[in-house]
């Protein structure tokens, strides 16, 4: 397309694949993890594998804030919108994402449950305003990055004394997640261990309200390198090439490839706000990853009215994935989609099995829609048909 | 081509006109009786006035003297859109380009249209007249008259506002054999503007959106650029025409490919799209390639055309833009496959359910 700026110029990559082939070291592989779904996405988006060295391996990490997002979470806001004539609002992603019973909040809204699809949280609050004798429910979720704005409309209907607003809050916290990641060798994920790791591209967006110094502690410990790096494709090739070189020069640092938008203490007014209204909880579901402790949010006490989970007294049922689906393994990147039995068969965008062919930020979905065309047999360009072909020949169809 | 143009409809003097400032529709003008003659006989006869509807009857009488092999397309779409008024257009001018698009992409000359309303109770009969006055004056410009119709009203609440329905006829001259089944290994696949503009209006002028973006419809309808093209390149030459509508580009490149049993593949540089819109895509979430056209056009044609098909496109208004985006390959599985800018592959897949925006 025209619109080709500065972070997508196909020149500059070639230059960088060419000094991350002249840079990797022969008979050595590099596998790294590219925590979040926007990463993904770019990865498959443009083409970026084609680009690495053959010794350099992408693994798709937990970073899709849809994808991690368990079944029973999504049932809570099913059976709220079904049962409690709420008017439940939420992100367009989560829409479809299969549930139980064969439902999905686009389903249960083909079924009479009024569901929203917003565009942020103020839209939602909006709602609220707009609808004084319809109970409004945001159902929140998301990593770091749409964090404060939840925040702040809950501190905002408070204010407002909005009764009828009341926010369903799965926000999931990423140093967590990526700690865990590390961690569960022990841990010992139903039977499975997560993939051995080189090193991670860490987050764009969460990390300029975080900040980089949450990741310092982890690559210490785990003697990890992370380098975080904006979504465009070149930050994403760039902070390859910076994680070959810790890798070669032993080192396991943090270092930031989006010095344009991430600081290492981030955005101090936005953690403040969070701080202020929400708190971490003791645990929480991850899909694929089982309760992770302290690695998610929930509304503090004096805002208790706003939260929907005390409002509706709503307990939370862990549901197991569909019984083929390898989400869980994929999330901990020890598969890859084309290892799931039901990949592009049963599976496909159109009609997901689990979380990770929903959202396109999702490995099953960013293959399935990019790169599938990988796994099969490549074929040559043909010979172009000569111009009269006769008009009155049906085409042949091969 | 003549029609049986008749006699004047017998003007009607109601006792009191419609009010097209503060009046609104309610089920009497949906019922059949005097209430809803007074409708058509105050709205849409004159918006769209020609001597078929003029007449009266219920159905238009229509002489078409096909000369020997020629043959008829028609075609019916069904307009549902929110909001009803958008930069650069309306559900009215809509219907009117959607259906005639639809016919020319068949290699046909429009020449007639029927449109059908569906209104909901309620609604403003001053935002009905803008929007049939509009409709007029698309159906003028394009030179293809509304010659039939129908007006219905539902409850309140069973309607989103105005749904309409139309139908075209067209000729299509002996020996021209268009179809989404035409395209070959080799050939080029060209297109005849930007991308995405239609889509990005829509959803910039739909109220949970607050981006400002200057960006207007492409809503049009093609038969004068497709007639020029026809009738300079050679029968033969072009295969396919199609115009990427809902679901984009994307959508309708991998119907061709379906149809036709071929595969294709693109380059990412040469799509044209508008700065606006890849801008508005990208706040959004959204892929250009997925986001609806209303006044655009893929043709598929003979590879040593292109040039050709090219100039004279780019020579005229609505083709200012086009651009050869790929070539047609032998694919067996199909894949519409795309170079991208930045240098790697990928596949341009078919649509998932609607286009919803990501979260991260
Ligand atoms: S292909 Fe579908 S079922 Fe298999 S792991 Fe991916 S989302 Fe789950």
């Amino acid at each position: 397309m025209k619109f080709i700026d500065e972070f997508r110029d196909g020149t500059l990559a070639a230059r960088i694949a060419a000094r991350l082939a002249a840079e990797v070291e022969t008979g050595r592989d590099y596998r790294f993890m590219e925590f979040c779904g926007g990463h993904t996405h770019a990865i498959a988006r443009y083409g970026i594998t084609d680009l690495l060295p053959t010794q350099v391996r992408m693994i798709h990490g937990p970073g899709c804030p849809v994808c991690v997002l368990p079944i029973g979470r999504i049932d809570q806001a099913i059976r709220l919108a079904l049962t409690r004539d709420v008017m439940l609002c939420t992100y367009g992603d989560v829409m479809r994402v299969p549930a139980s019973d064969g439902l999905s909040l686009q389903r249960a809204k083909g079924r009479g449950a009024d569901i929203r699809m917003v565009y942020s949280a103020a839209d939602a609050l909006e709602l609220a305003r707009l609808h004084p004798e319809r109970d409004v429910v945001f159902l929140a979720i998301g990593f770091e990055t749409t964090t404060p704005p939840t925040a702040l409309v809950v501190r905002q209907a408070s204010l407002e004394g909005l009764g009828n607003f009341s926010v369903l809050c799965n926000h999931v916290l990423t140093p967590s997640a990526i700690a865990h990641i590390l961690h569960s060798p022990d841990a010992d994920l139903a039977g499975e261990q997560t993939a051995s790791i080189d090193g991670f591209i860490g987050p764009a967006h969460v990390s300029i309200v975080i900040g980089y110094a949450p990741y310092e502690a982890f690559a210490h410990d785990y003697r990890k390198p992370v380098v975080i790096a904006g979504f465009e494709p070149l930050d994403v090739m760039q902070s390859i090439l910076m994680l070959v070189r810790q890798v070669n020069q032993g080192r396991f640092e943090v270092e930031n490839e989006f010095t344009r938008a991430v600081s290492r203490h981030g955005n101090q007014a936005a953690q403040a706000i969070i701080d202020e209204v929400l708190e971490r909880r003791a645990t929480f579901e991850w899909r694929g990853l089982g309760d992770v402790p302290h690695s998610a949010l929930q509304i503090r006490e004096p805002y208790a009215a706003f939260d929907a989970e005390k409002k509706y007294a709503l307990d939370f049922s862990s549901v197991a994935d569909h019984r083929q689906c390898d989400c869980g393994a994929i999330l901990r990147g020890v598969k890859q989609p084309t290892d799931c039995r039901l990949f592009a068969t049963v599976c496909t965008p159109e009609n997901p099995m689990g979380s990770c062919m929903v959202s396109s930020e999702g490995a099953c979905a960013a293959h399935y829609s990019y790169g599938r065309f990988r796994d099969i047999p490549v074929v040559s360009t043909p010979e172009p048909a000569s111009t009269p072909a006769t008009a009155t020949t049906p085409a042949q169809t091969a | 081509m003549t029609s049986n143009r008749g006699e004047d409809r017998p003007r009607r003097n109601y006792l009191r006109p419609l009010d097209f400032r503060h009046g609104r529709i309610d089920m009497n003008h949906g019922g059949g009786g005097r209430v809803s003659t007074q409708l058509i006989d105050e709205l849409f006869v004159p918006a769209f006035d020609n001597d078929w509807l003029n007449c009266g009857n219920d159905a238009a009488v229509l002489d078409l003297h096909l000369p020997e092999g020629h043959r008829l397309a028609m075609a019916t779409d069904a307009h549902v859109i929110s909001p009803l008024e958008f930069p650069g257009g309306d559900i009215g001018s809509l219907a009117v380009h959607g259906t005639i698009n639809d016919v020319v992409m068949l290699g046909a000359a429009p020449c007639h249209l029927s449109a059908s309303f569906i209104i909901e109770e309620g609604f403003a009969l001053a935002d009905l007249k803008r929007i049939v006055t509009s409709m007029a004056a698309a159906s003028r410009q394009a030179a293809v008259p509304i010659v039939a119709g129908d007006t219905k009203v539902v409850e309140r609440g069973k309607g989103d506002g105005l749904f309409i329905s139309t139908t075209g006829i067209g000729v299509v001259p002996a020996g021209r054999r268009i179809s989404g089944s035409g395209a070959r290994p080799g050939d080029a696949i060209l297109l005849s503007g930007t991308i995405g503009d239609h889509g990005v209006a829509i959803m910039a002028t739909r109220e949970s959106l607050t981006f400002d973006t200057t960006v207007e419809s492409d809503s049009a309808a093609l038969h004068t650029l497709v007639a020029e093209l026809l009738d300079a390149l050679p029968e033969g030459a072009v295969r396919t025409l199609r115009d990427p509508t809902r679901g984009g580009l994307a959508s309708t490149l991998n119907e061709i490919a379906r149809q036709s049993g071929i595969g294709m593949q693109l380059d990412e540089t040469a799509i044209p799209i508008k700065t606006q819109v890849a801008a508005a895509c990208e706040l959004l979430g959204l892929d250009p390639l997925y986001v609806a056209n209303e006044g655009k056009c893929v043709i598929i044609c003979a590879a040593d055309q292109a040039d050709r098909a090219i100039a004279i496109l780019q020579a005229h208004t609505l083709g200012r833009e086009a651009a050869r985006i790929g070539t047609v390959t032998d694919d067996p599985h199909g894949f519409v496959q795309m170079k991208t800018g930045f240098g790697g592959a990928r596949i341009v897949d078919w649509m998932a359910g609607e286009p919803l925006p990501r979260i991260c």
